[in-house]
């Protein structure tokens, strides 16, 4: 939104916004907790609310067409988008494409956790849509591996549904997360907080029954007969997020093996000419704040690119 | 109660193999499972390939039922409109000495009747595999390898065989049999009654066939971890690369997968626990050095998921055979690595077996031989994708956003027989791409809790204990 709404102001006239879910917002919509915006808006809301200033602001634009249920299923490198919509499938030319896809959670599996596979294993994003837009609990014992921001927020909402935190592990020295975070959504709730130490292996047959945990030292190996238990149902992933950019891979982009970031010189841009890329999907950013600043840079790039071209 | 004629005691690959076989007879038949759908045991975790027959002892009767197998699943897989690929495999030797033991394997493999063989150099190695180790120095050939997916096989052996009669029942767990003019079989879900009992339970085979009093073999299980790939990865390899066999298993393969991911494993190791399905840091290590040995451009950031699957051993080779002491009971047992290959000349053998032991079997001449093909949106064009949709709506609504899969293709699952969460990921893909469900897992648990008229906190995973969530917010 904070593109499309950017090229419109730098002079693009004839704009289309593709989302495949029913709503627009992304991810914001199931941040129900405080702390966006204060940079941007110099006030503290909520994900919701500061999605729905843009949204507000975005509607009162006719020249941004905007098509929600579109789900992108391909695109190629000279700009042709090609995308799913209730009922048929489009495809559409652009003079110039900005990439504003997000992120998607890194998995138990990508940090190599050993044991079973049972019931109660949740990414913590996934966890955060059950209880803030689904209104279901998904687990009463939880273990956090990882201290991201989302996983720090989550072990707060955990505990304020009734749910017992029995553990945040972070194989760091420190969190990865927001400090204000820790503080308020661990330290005040005394939740126990494991720096250096790791979950070596998940138990449990049908559901989740324990994790085994283990202290690292400084080169991230395990120390001896550091090994305990802790019993559980749920285990949350919260180890990082990753930009979602298969489509421009698709399209040629070269990506980072490590982060999955298009490999680029300048903000925004790929080795595409007229395909720009913003927000979580270019990098991966902590606070809404700069997405939104940096993605405003992207439209006004889309535009110069076309008036480059003309 | 009504006195089937054959009850089978299993759901996975032997078992719905068996089923299908014999629906084609004037039967009376019911499979029995255990689990909330079938394909649930070791069928679901293993490599999926269909072995050409190598590597098997000359005189064994799972060397021979593979040679034939790997010939017959193609007419079962076409008529069932299952995707088989033969893609061939490369035994892969290192050093001159290791290239003298290909010449031994071929030969061997020739005794069975393997077809095709072809001992390749250097040269024909760096054309037809790219990324194959330079290492490598000669490599063994079979051409008529190939790859399935295991529980889709399942899915349409099952489905095929009600079309043809055969009465399912899952979460129906055989816990004693007694026999006086016919078996009566015992079950969480109530009683049977059959004049013949085939046992096809997998790992539990040597429990069941103790309730009907033989109790001369053990299953004993041996632990295969795998490790799958970025679909990214699906054109690292063109063939199914082995390593030179050990006495215990294949070794570990660069493995293709009819789903596109390239996986890489097996361990094999043996465990006591039945139920021990952890993967381990050891494994992983083991299967990661030895992978790269093959490609060496494999790097552990293309893991995308692992599994580890039980392979049920009764000492070295399958035990098939009618028990006199207990006439009218078939063990089908100790069905270990190449069972998925062998099942359809398995089947086969069990139909000759219940004719030996005096079963009148009567061809249908109403027997349904095809089915037609699952939809999946993830094979197709684009192009036939705009025709459904066009067709049909909901074609177009996207649930899986990794692997592509519709609401239309979900509910055709559950419609199928699907239950659960893994269920449905067996059956569509969906859950099973780079985000592992966390995108969509909300709202197949919807789906299935509308169509099944069940509440969200009755949906599992798998079955049993394995429910999702704990509970709804007060
Ligand atoms: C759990 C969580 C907590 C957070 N907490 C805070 C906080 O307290 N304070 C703060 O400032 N920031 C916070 N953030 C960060 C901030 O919310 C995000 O950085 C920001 O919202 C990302 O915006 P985005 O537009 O890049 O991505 P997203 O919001 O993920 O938007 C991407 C959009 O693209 C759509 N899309 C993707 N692929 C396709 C396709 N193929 N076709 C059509 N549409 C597609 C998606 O549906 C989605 O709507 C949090 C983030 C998360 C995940
Ligand atoms: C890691 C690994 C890799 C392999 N790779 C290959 C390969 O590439 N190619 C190949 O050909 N073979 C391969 N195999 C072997 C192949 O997977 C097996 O031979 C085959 O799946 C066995 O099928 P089954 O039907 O006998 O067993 P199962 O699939 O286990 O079926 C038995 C069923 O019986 C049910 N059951 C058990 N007890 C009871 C009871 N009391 N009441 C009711 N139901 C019960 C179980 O729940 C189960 O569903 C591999 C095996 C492993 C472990």
């Amino acid at each position: 939104m904070a593109a499309a709404i950017s090229a419109f102001e730098n002079g693009a006239r004839d704009i289309l916004l593709l989302e495949r879910d029913q709503y627009l917002g992304g991810i914001l919509n199931q941040c129900i907790h405080t702390g966006f915006g204060i940079n941007y808006f110099k006030e503290v809301l909520t994900g919701p609310e500061y999605a729905d200033r843009f949204i507000k602001k975005i509607k009162a634009i006719p020249e941004i067409e905007i098509s929600l249920k579109s789900f992108v299923v391909k695109l190629t490198k000279n700009n042709v988008i090609t995308y799913l919509k209730p009922g048929s499938l489009e495809e559409v030319k652009a003079k110039a494409i900005i990439m504003a896809t997000g992120a998607r959670e890194r998995t138990r599996e990508m940090v190599h956790i050993a044991g079973t596979r049972p019931s109660g294993i949740f990414s913590a994003g996934l966890a955060q849509k059950l209880i803030n837009i689904e209104g279901l609990l998904p687990g009463k014992e939880v273990v956090i591996i990882g201290s991201g921001d989302i996983g720090l927020i989550m072990a707060r909402r955990f505990v304020l549904e009734g749910a017992k935190v029995k553990g945040v592990i972070e194989i760091e020295r420190r969190t990865r997360g927001l400090a204000r975070n820790v503080v308020q959504c661990i330290e005040d709730f005394d939740i126990p907080f494991y720096l250096s130490h790791k979950v070596s292996k998940i138990h449990g047959k049908d559901r989740v029954e324990a994790v085994e945990v283990v202290r690292v030292n400084e080169g991230l190996n395990e120390v001896p007969d550091s090994k305990f238990k802790i019993e559980c149902d749920t285990v949350l992933i919260s180890v990082g997020l990753i930009p979602e950019n298969e489509l421009i891979e698709m399209a040629g982009v070269e990506l980072d093996r490590k982060t999955n970031s298009p490999v680029s010189g300048e903000l925004n841009k790929t080795s595409i000419p007229g395909l720009f890329v913003c927000g979580n999907a270019f990098k991966i950013y902590d606070i809404v704040d700069s997405v939104s600043k940096d993605s405003s840079l992207a439209g006004r790039r889309a535009v110069e690119h076309i008036a480059g071209q003309a | 109660m009504n006195l089937f004629d054959i009850v089978i005691i299993g759901g996975g690959i032997v078992g719905t193999s068996i089923a299908r076989e014999l629906s084609r007879y004037r039967l009376s038949l019911a499979l029995l499972e255990k689990e909330s759908e079938l394909a649930f045991g070791v069928s679901k975790s293993n490599s999926g390939i269909i072995h050409p027959g190598t590597q098997n002892p000359v005189n064994s009767l799972k060397g021979r039922l593979c040679v034939q197998g790997n010939f017959l699943i193609r007419k079962i897989a076409r008529d069932l409109g299952v995707d088989f690929k033969e893609v061939g495999e490369l035994i892969v030797a290192f050093n001159e000495e290791e290239a003298s033991r290909l010449v031994e394997i071929k030969k061997d493999a020739e005794k069975l009747g393997v077809p095709k063989l072809k001992i390749v150099g250097r040269k024909w190695l760096r054309i037809h595999e790219p990324n194959l180790s330079g290492e490598a120095v000669k490599a063994l050939y079979a051409p008529t390898a190939g790859i399935i997916s295991p529980y889709r096989m399942v899915y349409d052996l099952a489905e095929n065989a009600v079309a043809n009669g055969v009465e399912i029942h899952t979460e129906t767990k055989v816990e004693s049999i007694v026999r006086s003019n016919h078996f009566e079989i015992f079950t969480t879900k109530g009683a049977f009654k059959a004049r013949y009992i085939i046992n096809a339970s997998g790992l539990y085979a040597d429990e069941v066939s103790k309730m009907a009093g033989i109790d001369d073999f053990k299953i004993r299980p041996r632990k295969g971890e795998e490790f799958i790939l970025d679909k990214k990865k699906e054109y690292l390899t063109n063939h199914l690369l082995f390593p030179l066999p050990s006495k215990v298993s294949k070794g570990f393969l660069v493995i293709k997968t009819s789903d596109g991911n390239p996986m890489i494993g097996p361990t094999a190791e043996d465990i006591l626990d039945k139920t021990d399905l952890a993967t381990t840091d050891m494994g992983f290590k083991k299967v990661l050095i030895a992978a790269r040995r093959l490609i060496p451009s494999i790097d552990e950031n293309d893991i995308i998921a692992y599994f580890a699957g039980l392979r049920p051993v009764a000492g070295d080779d399958f035990i098939i055979r009618h028990e006199e002491k207990a006439p009218g009971f078939i063990n089908v047992a100790g069905i270990q690595s190449p069972g998925l290959t062998a099942a359809p000349t398995i089947a086969l053998m069990v139909v000759n077996i219940l004719k030996r032991a005096g079963m009148k079997l009567k061809k249908k001449p109403d027997f349904i031989g095809k089915r037609k093909k699952t939809i999946h949106l993830f094979a197709m064009p684009l192009e036939r994708t705009r025709k459904l949709i066009e067709k049909d709506s909901t074609y177009g609504d996207m649930v899986c956003r990794c692997e592509m899969v519709s609401i239309r293709e979900i509910r055709d699952a559950i419609g199928r027989g699907a239950r659960t969460l893994d269920g449905i990921k067996f059956r569509t893909r969906a859950q099973a791409g780079r985000c592992h469900g966390s995108f969509c897992t909300t709202r197949i648990m919807k789906i299935l809790s509308q169509e099944l008229k069940k509440s969200l906190t009755e949906v599992t995973k798998r079955g049993g204990a394995s429910e999702v969530i704990k509970g709804e917010r007060s």
